[in-house]
Parts: C-alpha cells; sequence; structure tokens
C-alpha cells in the first residue's frame, strides 16, 4: 500500500496542503541530460486534424435525435425582485416543450443563499425562467412571450460607489465582501517609509475583461432513466459532475460528464453553470435530450469576467534603489454574487521587500461576477506593480530593468516561511530579452519616430506565476494486443494541447511511436479523476502521473518479453518501439511482439502524482519588453515589437508552448489597449456584449511576437522537470506597454486600456517628463 | 451549376417530414450520378443521421449543393444558412460564434464568394454551391493549407480555425503568390481569443510555397 503523506499544492494563489500517495513506481527525474526521443520537441499537436477538418466535435455541435434546444430569459433589471413568470402565452407556442422558472421548480441553491433562479435578481442577465423548443428559432420565440412583473430596487454597478454608507446594498451584510478588506502585512510598512529616501504614491486602474470564449457556455444533457449524461463546455468535468449531482440531489454515479473538444475557456469554465443544471432539468421534465448553449450577448453579460480593480500604490525606496516599503491599498469589483477577487500577489512577491502590506477590498456590484481569468489578480497587479516600479526607477535615476535587478527576490518572501524558489532564472530572461529588444540603445527608438507626430518607445515588466501542479492527478495506461495503447485522464484539454503532452509523455516512457498512443480525456465515467485545467498546473499535475502509469504498464509488459528474451524483467528496457536486454541492446524484442505474447490478459498500468518536494518554492517567470509607437493625432498606440522571454522548467512542446506565449501577448494586447466592458451607470444594462464593440485583437493588430524560452529542467518540481506555461505570458505584457507608452510620449497612462481618448487627455493636460 | 439546374427543375413543393426524408435521399442519389468520379457523395444514411426540426409550418423548399452533395430540403425563411448546415444537415464543422458577422467563425464559400453563413439566409442561397469545412480535404488527404496549419500549431482551441481555413482557401484559390499583407487581410474578419494568428499567418504562406 502506498504511503500517505502531506503535501503543499498551490491554485491560481491559493495554496492548501493535502493528504497525497507516494507512487510505487519510480520515475527518476528527465534532467538535463535525459537522451528523450519525443518529450521536450516541437510535435504538431495529435488531434491537429480533426480541428482543421471539422471532424471535432464540441459540445455546441452534440446533435442528438429528438434533441429541444433551451434558452434563458434573463432579468432586464440590475436589482428587482421577481414577482411574477407568466408563461401561459410562451406554452401555447406550437414547438414549445417547457418553461421552467422559480415558480413551477424546486429551489436549488446557488451562490450559498441564492438559488437558481432567484426571486430577486442582482443584475442584467440574472436567470429568470428557461424554455426547451424544437428549434432555437422557437424557443427566441418564446422567450419574447413570457411575461415577467417586476419591482424594481436602487441598484449600484460602481465599485467606489458601492462602499459608501449610503449606497443600496446588494445583501443584507453590506456591499464589501466578508465585511472588511483583506489584509497581509510582512515587517512594518510604516518603519519601511520612515527609512527611505523616497516615498511616492500612485493610483492605477484597471477595467472589467471578458473572457469571450469562442465557443459560448452551455451543455447537452440526456437522460437514460435516472442515468444523466451531460456534454459540457468545461475545464473541469469532475468538478462539474460533483457539483450537477449535488444540484439534482443524486449520486455522482449517476452523472456522467463529457468534455472532448472545447472552444476556449480562460478560466471561466472551472464550474458548474446554471445552464447545465437548467439543461438537465428541461430535459428531465421534456423527456428528451436538450441542448442549452447561450447566445453572444448571454455569455458576455454572466459567464464571469476579470474584476476591474483600483490600485492606491505607495513605495519607500531609497537612492541607491534599495525598495524600503510597499503598500497596496486596492479595490475589486467582485460582482453581485461572490466570485473571488484581489490582485496584491505580485505586489506581496514579485520584489525584494521586507515591508510590504496589502489592504484589498472585493465589492459586490450590480454587474456579473467575477471569475478567475487566464492569471487571475496577477494581470490587474502587475500593471500596478509594474507601472509603479517604472516610475520609482525613472524618480531616482535608475534604469528601469537595474532597478528591478536591484530588488530581486530568492525566496518566496509571501511564505511564513520562505522557500526559495525551485528554479528562478528571471535574471537570464532579463537579458536575453534585453538584448533583444536592444534595450541599452532604445534611446534610438525614442528618437526614430517622426518626432512631431509619431513617437517611440520601449518599456518592460517582470513576471511570477505558480505552475508546479501537484496531486491528486490520476492516469491509466493500457496496452492492446497489437501493440497500440491507450492513455485514460480526467483532465481536460482546452486548447492549450495537453492532448499532445500526454501522447508525448506515455510514448516517450514506453518507448514506442506517438502514432501507437490514443489519449482520452475529459470524461467522467472512462477516466480516472483529474483536477480542474487552470492555474497552468494541468501539464505538471497529470504529466508524471501519466508517465508513473505508463512505467507500471512498461513493466507489466516487461514480464512477458522476459520470457521470450530468457532473462530478468528488471534487464530490461525499451526504446524506439524495442524491447531490449540492457546490458546487450542487441537481444531484443519489437514491442508490438511483446503485446501479442500478453494477447488478451490486459495489461492496465495506474499512476498517480506524488507529492510536491519540501524545501522550495514552485513558480514560473518571464520578462517582457515591448516597443510601441504613439500617434500624437489620433492618439492611437500600436505595438511594433513584443519579446515575451520565459522559463517553466523544461518546456514539454516547444511548438505548442510558443503558441501558448503569442497568444497570451496577443491577448494582453487587447487589455492593455482595447478591450473593456461597458455599463451605462443609468439603467445597468451592459453596452457591448458582443465581439465588435468590445474589441478583442485582429490579425491586423498583431505585431511581431518574439518569444524566448530557456529550456533548463526544473530539478526539484516534478519527474518531467517541467511547469506551467498558460497564463504567465499574460502576466506581464501589458505593464509592458504602458510602460512603453509612458517611454513614448513621456507622459504616463495610469488606467488600462489605453485607449486613443485617454491618450489625447493625457497630451493635452500633462507635461511630458522623463520622470514618469 | 448546369446539374443542379436540371436537378432543380424536378423539386416538389412543400414537402412532410417524410416526403421530405425520402427526397433527400434520392438528391443524393442524383447526385452522385451527376457527378460521376468528380465529388463524391456521402452515404444517404449519414446524411439523414439528423431528424430535420419538428413543427415548423412554413417550410419553403430549396436545394444547396454542399461540398459536391445535393440537398433538397424544406427551411423557414427565417433560418441562417450557418443554422440549416449544422442542425438540419448535421455539418458542424462550421461554427456560430457572434451570431451577427463580426467574427468570421461561420465562414463558408458560396457560388466562389466569401460569406459569413451566420448572416446569410438559407431560402436566399437556394440553388448555391456551397463549400464549407467539410469539403476542403480532398477525398481522404488533407488540403495543403490544413496540413500547414497542423504544421504550424495555427490552431489552440480550433473553434476559429475552419473559418480560417474557408477564408485563406479563398484568398489561394484566387491569388497563388499572397504577401503577408495580404494573408492578414484575408483573414482579417477571423476572430481568434487564443491569440493564434502569426501561426496562421505562418500556415497560409507555407501553404501559398507549397500548392505552386
Amino acid at each position: 500500500m502506498p504511503k500517505k503523506v502531506k503535501t503543499t499544492v498551490e491554485f491560481e494563489g491559493r495554496v492548501s496542503e493535502i493528504l497525497v500517495d507516494i507512487p510505487d513506481i519510480e520515475t527518476p527525474l528527465w534532467g538535463n541530460d535525459a537522451e528523450l526521443d519525443i518529450v521536450g520537441h516541437p510535435i504538431p499537436r495529435v488531434d491537429g486534424d480533426k480541428r482543421v477538418t471539422g471532424a471535432a466535435k464540441y459540445t455546441s455541435d452534440i446533435l442528438l435525435p429528438h434533441m429541444l434546444y433551451g434558452r434563458i430569459l434573463r432579468s432586464a433589471h440590475p436589482h428587482a425582485v421577481v414577482k411574477s413568470v407568466n408563461s401561459s402565452e410562451a406554452e401555447k407556442l406550437p414547438g414549445v416543450k417547457a418553461v421552467i422558472s422559480a415558480f413551477n421548480t424546486d429551489p436549488i441553491r446557488w451562490h450559498g443563499s441564492s438559488s437558481l433562479f432567484d426571486k430577486t435578481a442582482r443584475l442584467v442577465g440574472d436567470e429568470v425562467a428557461a424554455v426547451a423548443a424544437v428549434d432555437e428559432e422557437t424557443a427566441a420565440d418564446a422567450l419574447e412571450l413570457i411575461k415577467v412583473d417586476y419591482e424594481t430596487l436602487p441598484f449600484v454597478t460602481d465599485m467606489e460607489e458601492a462602499m459608501k454608507d449610503t449606497a443600496p446594498k446588494l445583501w443584507p451584510n453590506g456591499n464589501v465582501v466578508g465585511g472588511k478588506p483583506s489584509i497581509y502585512e510582512r515587517g512594518s510598512v510604516s518603519k519601511g517609509f520612515a527609512e527611505a529616501d523616497l516615498v511616492i504614491e500612485e493610483t492605477f486602474r484597471t477595467q472589467t475583461e471578458l473572457h469571450t470564449c469562442l465557443e459560448t457556455h452551455g451543455s447537452v444533457a440526456f437522460w437514460e432513466g435516472d442515468k444523466l449524461t451531460v456534454w459540457d463546455s468545461t475545464q473541469a468535468v469532475f468538478n462539474v459532475r460533483d457539483a450537477l449531482a449535488a444540484a439534482l440531489n443524486i449520486p455522482s454515479n449517476h452523472v456522467r460528464v463529457i468534455k472532448q473538444y472545447m472552444g476556449g475557456g480562460f478560466g471561466s469554465k472551472l464550474e458548474l453553470g446554471k445552464y447545465t443544471v437548467i439543461a438537465a432539468l428541461l430535459a428531465r421534465r421534456t423527456n428528451r435530450p436538450v441542448r442549452l448553449m447561450l447566445t453572444r450577448e448571454e455569455d458576455q453579460m454572466n459567464t464571469g469576467n476579470r474584476p476591474a480593480t483600483l490600485q492606491h500604490v505607495k513605495v519607500g525606496v531609497k537612492k541607491d534603489g534599495t525598495l524600503t516599503a510597499i503598500e497596496l491599498k486596492s479595490v475589486n469589483a467582485n460582482g453581485a454574487y461572490l466570485g473571488g477577487a484581489g490582485c496584491g500577489a505580485p505586489y506581496r512577491e514579485m520584489y525584494l521587500c521586507a515591508n510590504v502590506r496589502t489592504e484589498e477590498y472585493a465589492v459586490y456590484v450590480n454587474t456579473g461576477r467575477s471569475r478567475p481569468a487566464r492569471a487571475p489578480g496577477h494581470v490587474q497587479g502587475t500593471f500596478g506593480l509594474e507601472s509603479m516600479m517604472d516610475v520609482v526607477s525613472r524618480k531616482i535615476g535608475m534604469d528601469p530593468l537595474e532597478f528591478r535587478k536591484k530588488n530581486y527576490a530568492t525566496v518566496n518572501q509571501a511564505q511564513t516561511n520562505p522557500k526559495p524558489y525551485s528554479a528562478k532564472l528571471l535574471d537570464q530572461l532579463y537579458e536575453a530579452g534585453a538584448k533583444k529588444i536592444d534595450w541599452w540603445n532604445r534611446d534610438k527608438s525614442r528618437n526614430s519616430g517622426d518626432f512631431h507626430s509619431r513617437k517611440r518607445g520601449v518599456g518592460m515588466a517582470s513576471q511570477i506565476w505558480g505552475g508546479g501542479g501537484g496531486p491528486p492527478a490520476y492516469a491509466l495506461v493500457k496496452i492492446n494486443r497489437d501493440g497500440s495503447v491507450n492513455v485514460l485522464s480526467g483532465t481536460q484539454d482546452l486548447g492549450t494541447g495537453t492532448k499532445t503532452i500526454i501522447s508525448q509523455i506515455a510514448a516517450e516512457e514506453l518507448g514506442i511511436a506517438l502514432a501507437d498512443v490514443a489519449v482520452d480525456l475529459g470524461d467522467t465515467e472512462t477516466c480516472p479523476f483529474s483536477g480542474s485545467s487552470g492555474g497552468s498546473t494541468t501539464a505538471a499535475s497529470v504529466g508524471p502521473a501519466v508517465r508513473t502509469a505508463a512505467a507500471d504498464a512498461r513493466l507489466q509488459l516487461f514480464e512477458y518479453a522476459a520470457l521470450e528474451l530468457k532473462v530478468k524483467p528488471e534487464e530490461l528496457s525499451s526504446r524506439r518501439g524495442k524491447i531490449f536486454v540492457k546490458s546487450d541492446p542487441q537481444k531484443s524484442l519489437p514491442f508490438k511482439e511483446a503485446a501479442r505474447k500478453a494477447g488478451n490478459n490486459m495489461i492496465i498500468g495506474k499512476g498517480f502524482r506524488g507529492p510536491n518536494p519540501d524545501g522550495y518554492s514552485l513558480n514560473t517567470f518571464g520578462a517582457h519588453f515591448a516597443e510601441v509607437e504613439v500617434d500624437m493625432e489620433t492618439g492611437r498606440v500600436t505595438v511594433l515589437r513584443h519579446v515575451a522571454a520565459h522559463h517553466s522548467g523544461r518546456p514539454f512542446n516547444p511548438l505548442t508552448m510558443t503558441s501558448q506565449i503569442e497568444g497570451g501577448v496577443i491577448q494582453s494586447m487587447g487589455y492593455a489597449l482595447s478591450e473593456q466592458r461597458v455599463i451605462d451607470p443609468a439603467s445597468g444594462i451592459p453596452l457591448n456584449m458582443n465581439m465588435e464593440n468590445y474589441k478583442p485583437m485582429t490579425a491586423l493588430d498583431v505585431p511581431t511576437i518574439e518569444p524566448i524560452l530557456l529550456t533548463q529542467v526544473d530539478e526539484h518540481c516534478n519527474t518531467l522537470g517541467g511547469k506551467g506555461i498558460g497564463e504567465p505570458p499574460r502576466i506581464p505584457a501589458a505593464a509592458a506597454i504602458a510602460n512603453a507608452v509612458a517611454d513614448a510620449i513621456g507622459i504616463r497612462i495610469r488606467e488600462l486600456p489605453i485607449t486613443p481618448d485617454k491618450v489625447l487627455a493625457a497630451l493635452k493636460s500633462s507635461v511630458p517628463s522623463h520622470k514618469v | 451549376m448546369s446539374e443542379i439546374k436540371s436537378s432543380q427543375e424536378a423539386l416538389i413543393p412543400p414537402v412532410s417530414r417524410r416526403e421530405f426524408i425520402a427526397t433527400v435521399g434520392v438528391g443524393v442519389a442524383s447526385a452522385t450520378v451527376l457527378t460521376t468520379g468528380v465529388m463524391e457523395a456521402e452515404p444517404a444514411a449519414e446524411t439523414l443521421a439528423h431528424e430535420p426540426t419538428e413543427g415548423s409550418a412554413h417550410h419553403v423548399p430549396i436545394s444547396l449543393w454542399v461540398n459536391g452533395t445535393q440537398y433538397e430540403i424544406g427551411v423557414e425563411p427565417r433560418w441562417t444558412l450557418a443554422t440549416v448546415l449544422r442542425r438540419e444537415l448535421g455539418m458542424t464543422g462550421t461554427k456560430i460564434v457572434c451570431d451577427r458577422g463580426e467574427c468570421g467563425a461561420c465562414t463558408v464559400i458560396r457560388n466562389d464568394q466569401l460569406i459569413y453563413s451566420c448572416m446569410t439566409l438559407a431560402v436566399d442561397c437556394d440553388r448555391s454551391r456551397i463549400e464549407t469545412i467539410e469539403g476542403v480535404a480532398l477525398k481522404e488527404k488533407l488540403h495543403p493549407l490544413q496540413q500547414a496549419f497542423i504544421d504550424n500549431d495555427a490552431l489552440q482551441c480550433g473553434y476559429c480555425t475552419p473559418g480560417m481555413v474557408m477564408a485563406l482557401k479563398h484568398l489561394l484559390d484566387h491569388q497563388p503568390r499572397p504577401a503577408l499583407d495580404d494573408v492578414k487581410e484575408a483573414c482579417a474578419g477571423n476572430l481568434c481569443r487564443c491569440g493564434t494568428y502569426p501561426n496562421v499567418f505562418k500556415a497560409a504562406l507555407e501553404a501559398a510555397q507549397k500548392m505552386r
């Protein structure tokens, strides 16, 4: 029996201690000198052909016989009591099969004291009723025939207004989540400020970002008797299964959740959605399958966001660049229901500083609820922190990059007992990135634009994130009698390339070709448990489990090969499709031949993720450098070049890793320059719930992106030597762009996104200075 | 085109559901005859995998020639081409993302023109030749553009990919030697939230080179 030990795991900044098994089978670290045939190589996605031919079936593509289509009626008011729902006209419409609401269903608890169809709506877009009809068009017609009687209530959509005593309250205990701020302190900031030669204060603001997954949130629900099968566009099949079973009060083994392909998640699809429960209820009521995919407008309105922030920052610094104190007071727009909001982590972790205090308020407002959004908290906080570090370095006349190197942290100071980072090569990333952008000659860039109408500048920013992953995560590896292999794990591939990485790891450990491995993920019935795909943890959590499962299966197969080769199983090894005697590699047997010998004696390798190492903090680092051009007449900012240097230990697949980095930069460009949710303060109605007016980056906006990958193995993190990369490239990009804009025009824009109107207003009202 | 017309003349006005199923079967069979080896007919069983939507009283018969197979089908005048392809014909490769002509995920080729199928009514496509992502691969073999997408990792979640491929295939069909700016312009109407544009550019340029 495996031995139970305690280990520390981190997920999107939340650290917890859990019980975990130590695997029986040892898989030694793949170090820097490991000869690997498949892992670490730029391998095209194993499911690429399905995605380029239209064969890949996403949840939105599931078509079942006699399937109905669900739609949700949503509140038209930001705060209102739903007094009645009259659906009689809708029910008479031919093709409508069911209408449900709070008035004809049993309440299902949601968000603590709320419910599935709450009789109080707290935002424009709250769920009021739902229909199932024979097609989407009829379902849309039915929504228009439902009459809802609302009693409107006072509302507040601005977080600073919401904090005032006079503001309308969303919840009885007031609008500050938990009734008080979340406070962190180490050392004494008052002491730190007293020691400083210079104390600088600034205020930064960030907007509300919408995930804007191309595949909207949605599910297909199908009952066979008391057994429910759900296809869901989710980052977490097991989370959804367990929460759905609880919501419907049925056992988990009566619920099967499947996710094959999904069109983007970015953190908004980590939990059970109301739409899934509604689809299941409609399917049960009509005794037919129901597909309920949200419309684009619904998706933008009420499936999560990166919350807006207000960051008051105060920093103490000595003339030589030593940071003596960092203080953050932040306000974060949580939305109408508890969603999680805060941005202080980078302030606490990024730079060496003995005296740090963060005081963070999360505030209820009558808008959509915040959800994790690709590096939650860190993206907002890093914009504030890294803008501030630029301001401070310029005020003391120090180069921004030198200033950051001066305050380099080698231990995780935010921990009670600070542990060293398992691998921090940020200094090398600084050097590599600075060289690529020609940092030390950036005055040339500044002077290269047409001085009167267009100005250029260069800026940089740094990044810290977790991404070390951890248990629990499980995998099974089955060897078939023809030597082909199935890998099963209940994780998900969001488009990040998880399936490809898992194939690579299994093929490498088994010593067979990639083409002989088939990977099945995202099915709670056929796959063993793995956690949600978030926090850049998937590869480093699931990967080692897959490796152990493959090693287990390989050792079982070696017993058949050993009989054939007349040696002991432990004398064998396998590589490139052959099982051979280690001391005499000529003595060998094809892997497939050994599998044939095993016949129908099913070989099932089981693997699980072992504990994280004691004594190290598992983190990922990066440094970005951006060059921008600002049109002084229109205020438009164009990113000309963006260098993104990252280290996450071994890159499992440099091809897909580069895609993650480029994509992270491009999303961040939208965050830096154009994307923002707009809500009309007078009505509480969101105004740009579409893609055209939300303004994500297009093909025409994309600059030259230059990723730099340091490939050195992290020897401490896990047996593969690599960590995650999904979120890191999103973290420093916006700050690097903002710092480049300040460098170009000599005026700092302290609020994202840096739209032309803000640039023009700043140019009109400020005097340019190099000390911004 | 003349083949479509001649088959169109035989089309019967509003059909019941049972007749409709029979008609589709006939349509597929005749397509096989008409195209003599150039285009492959889909097996009738596959065509009928999804039952047509029930309960719509106002179906208008139309004839669509999709990826070389003719479909005679009853549609409501308000149904978009995207919905008909996905729901009625089960060709779900074409995606609906914004449903208002902003993102290009629903891009298909109609009579050699690139269109947003979410903004196009199916009735307006009567007697049209439609090419979707399902028809891009040449028999069993991937189109060079599709292969280049895989080789250059020009896709992440893959939800924008069908629209991207259609837009760029149309470009390459008409401009065998595109410059980078031509490629960017060609997919300027296709939004990718994963931000995989640089690899899409690489893929299109590489495919163009290989197709020469």
